[in-house]
């Protein structure tokens, strides 16, 4: 009897399933891609943000979120100025959507001549905010902040930070650590991550501010260690690093992940793939790649995801002004 | 004899009927890629990465690593036959291919290319099999002053690259370093020389935009003009007994294989290098070591082995990096990192200890994909030959056709294609006022790599020069370098003085 039971509750739930799913097919067969969708990623191939966009591309694929594939294209120029300004022309396209970093509120705000508006980028999903960390190397003695600050400190000019990019995340966080402990510490642009997490291996430099998927390899081997995180609270990864506002500085800094599609584009074409990346976040895969690589952060999107623009927009405005860079 | 033990379980991997179709369609794949001009084994390796999920790991890096492979095979056939780079890592092979199928000497040209390609890449493989651990100290040892010292190195061998005309080729080397400065500033992250902000500018100039444009379509203005207009086709006979002959032939280039193979190997382990320079400074060191360095250019086969021997052997050193460090040698090994990551597997240090099968079955692959390789290419070559047959009025728009699909595909931006037609008249017209262009070839590829690593070498050192000469590896570097700056110099005066005396 309970049995029967049990398989008639789970016969309508199944029922109510298939309705449900039928009825989305529905509401989604309103608008589907007519073509294969040009995925820009807003930096080089083989860095951080082309691996995850690859990532999401196969998971896609795999698990057929979309009739016609995406197709990655990479617009690295002018720190994602090429790739905005590619996306801007776009105006109305229902076929070109982008992946995104912090470039797309510091390339705009550096760059006023481009006359990027990204409020009017359409929002289609956050994936995840990378975090970030101090990173020294494991033989240089230093285990906490206060080592740190002692050695930098008596090192002056000549203590280096190696860091992606210039005008750009490593050398904000860069920035406030020079201004928050009164230090001097030198800043040396390199091209990507990985270059960086090789210097500091190396010890041709002597701390990076790396993401953890940048830095994870060397952490792993012993060679690298974690002794801060500008996190809200300490990242389970790395439970040995306290993070700055244990130490006393309200600082906090995440890299988002975002998707973005052109301006103008239909809100049908928007609501299709505010789904697709929806299903994305949900998979198994991307979770997995999230707590493997210390990423955090929920899916937003829509009104939530602009304000969210608008807020790290002002923040980072700010932070530019306080390093002179406009 | 560990890893001699780690080795034939990877042989083991690698021998399943599954695997060696991976092998097979790999190289024949990448073969083609490599072919076709601006597909290079970036793009195929890019292509193709989601396809991999069917198989598993260990299957889907044999697969794309046999891509790779195929595609440094593959790039010196366009190289040869039409004089269009296939891909970036062939255009050292052009200088001299290109000429020795126009001598009628086609199928000696693919046929050093393939054997040269085969006796690099395992050299390189067993050099990789036999020290990967220490050879990946070296990659950490090197710094930013190290790899400028190194750039300074590919500099001086191409001193003499231009031919006697000094002039002449500092203007071709300064032309391609200003070309070389547009885009974007690394270390100020300001643009620069982008022509009133024109977003095409934004990515700097695609060296295989400037090198598509002067080998291709300035070799099809050329050759409309010196022709006029009349139906030439080239000979080019093939038999079995020409190709044992020509392998046999390879013997005489042996040091040049040699010197290319141990070269290309070392500049790929460097993270950031990668094929392209290595070819091209095989390329500049074979001629530097040749007895008859003024036949290069016009046909020399050393001029074509020594850059393929070194762009096999650069391929495979980029993977140590890879694989010991998680850091890309090249552009393709930065798509096969990314490819690890949807894989499930963590590249960096730990990958050797974590996943050993995964790595020596890798290691294992490149040992069969280089014979595999080398036939499917043997197999090929009497179609490839058969190509030249063709008049060149029905060549001539089928190379243009390449070229404008090889300045396109890269970026996939038309702006690169306009760039390219630009430089292929540019080129042309060089070409008939006797300058050089390999100089400027080589200074678009080296020139951003030496212009960041000095400034980033200069930053550190507040401004001081010493760094270059005060560190244990760059020191001695540098000065091997100012020497052969030197060389040229010296052995003119010395010319000098022996005729007055």
């Amino acid at each position: 009897m309970i049995r029967s039971l049990y398989i008639f509750r789970a016969s309508i739930i199944a029922l109510l399933a298939t309705l449900a799913v039928c009825l989305s097919g529905v509401a989604l067969a309103d608008w589907a891609p007519k073509k294969p969708v040009d995925f820009i990623i807003m930096a080089g191939k083989g860095g951080g943000a082309d691996k995850m966009a690859r990532l999401m591309q196969s998971v896609i694929e795999q698990h057929g979120f979309s009739s016609k594939p995406f197709v990655p294209i990479n617009k690295p120029g002018g720190s994602g100025a090429e790739a905005l300004v590619h996306l801007k022309q776009k105006q109305g396209d229902d076929h070109t959507i982008m992946v995104t970093l912090n470039s797309f509120y510091t390339t705009p705000l550096r760059q006023p001549g481009l006359d990027v508006d990204i409020s009017t980028f359409a929002p289609i999903g956050r994936m995840a905010e990378d975090t970030f960390l101090l990173w020294v190397h494991s033989e240089s003695g230093i285990n906490n902040v206060d080592d740190f600050v002692a050695a930098a400190k008596a090192a002056g000019n000549d203590w280096v930070m190696a860091g992606t990019g210039s005008g750009q995340e490593d050398q904000l966080l860069t920035t406030f650590l020079n201004k928050a402990y009164g230090l001097d510490i030198k800043y040396v642009p390199f091209k990507g991550g990985g270059a960086v997490a090789k210097q500091l291996a190396g010890k041709h430099c002597n701390s990076t501010v790396n993401n953890p998927s940048e830095q994870l390899g060397f952490y792993e081997a012993g060679t690298t260690k974690a002794i801060a995180a500008f996190t809200p609270e300490r990242l389970p990864l790395f439970p040995d690093a306290p993070t700055f506002r244990e130490l006393g500085q309200d600082y906090v800094y995440f890299m988002q992940r975002s998707v973005v599609g052109a301006p103008g584009m239909s809100a049908e074409a928007e609501a299709y793939y505010r789904n697709v990346f929806a299903q994305v976040y949900a998979s198994d895969e991307w979770q997995a790649y999230m707590q493997k690589k210390s990423l955090r952060g929920g899916f937003l999107t829509g009104g939530a995801l602009k304000s969210y623009w608008a807020a790290e927009k002002a923040i980072h405005e700010q932070m530019l002004k306080d390093i002179g860079e406009i | 004899m560990e890893t001699l033990d780690l080795l034939s379980q990877g042989f083991g991997l690698v021998l399943q009927p599954l695997n060696i179709a991976l092998i097979i369609g790999g190289c024949a794949l990448g073969l083609f890629i490599g072919a076709m001009p601006g597909l290079g084994s970036v793009n195929g390796v890019a292509i193709l990465l989601p396809m991999t999920f069917l198989v598993p790991p260990a299957g889907a890096i044999i697969f794309l690593a046999a891509i790779y492979y195929g595609a440094m095979y593959g790039g010196a056939i366009s190289s040869i036959m039409l004089g269009i780079p296939g891909a970036s890592t062939a255009v050292a092979t052009t200088f001299d291919g290109r000429p020795m199928a126009l001598k009628g000497e086609a199928d000696r040209a693919l046929i050093t290319a393939a054997g040269a390609s085969f006796i690099g890449g395992t050299i390189s493989v067993i050099l990789f099999t036999l020290f990967a651990p220490p050879l990946a100290e070296v990659a950490l040892a090197f710094g930013t002053a190290e790899e400028f010292a190194l750039m300074m190195l590919a500099f001086a061998t191409f001193v003499g690259l231009g031919g006697d005309d000094i002039p002449k080729t500092f203007f071709s080397i300064f032309i391609g370093l200003a070309l070389s400065a547009v885009g974007l500033d690394i270390i100020s992250g300001e643009p620069r020389l982008i022509f009133g902000d024109l977003p095409g500018f934004f990515h700097g100039i695609n060296f295989l935009v400037l090198a598509i444009g002067i080998y291709g379509i300035g070799e099809i203005l050329w050759t409309i003009e010196s022709s006029g207009g009349k139906v030439t086709i080239s000979q080019a006979n093939i038999t079995v007994r020409r190709i044992m002959d020509n392998l046999r032939g390879l013997a005489s280039s042996a040091k040049a294989i040699i010197m290319g193979s141990f070269l290309g190997y070392f500049v790929g382990i460097l993270p950031a290098a990668g094929a392209t320079p290595g070819s091209i400074m095989a390329y500049g060191v074979a001629k530097t070591i040749s007895k008859d360095p003024d036949s290069f250019g016009k046909g020399n086969v050393d001029g074509v082995a020594a850059p393929e021997a070194a762009n096999n052997a650069a391929s495979t050193g980029s993977m140590l990096p890879m694989l010991t460090l998680g850091i890309p040698g090249s552009p393709t090994t930065a798509i096969l990192l990314g490819g690890m990551v949807i894989w499930g597997l963590e590249p960096g240090p730990m990958l050797f200890v974590d996943h050993q099968d995964f790595v020596w079955a890798l290691i294992a692959s490149l040992y069969v994909a280089n014979v595999f390789a080398l036939l499917i290419n043997l197999l090929f070559i009497p179609g490839f030959v058969s190509v030249l047959r063709m008049p060149f009025t029905i060549l001539a728009p089928i190379i243009f056709v390449l070229c404008v699909i090889g300045g396109y595909a890269p970026t996939q931006s038309m702006h690169d294609v306009w760039l390219m037609l630009v430089f292929g008249v540019v080129g042309y017209l060089m070409r008939k006022l006797d300058y050089p262009m390999a100089p400027a070839v080589l200074a678009i590829v080296l020139g951003p790599l030496a212009e960041t690593s000095m400034r980033q070498s200069l930053l550190i050192s507040d401004g001081s020069f010493m760094i270059f000469f005060s560190r244990p590896i760059s020191g001695p570097i540098m000065l091997v370098a100012i020497a052969l700056f030197l060389l040229p110099l010296i052995k003119r005066l010395r010319e000098r003085g022996g005729r007055t005396t």
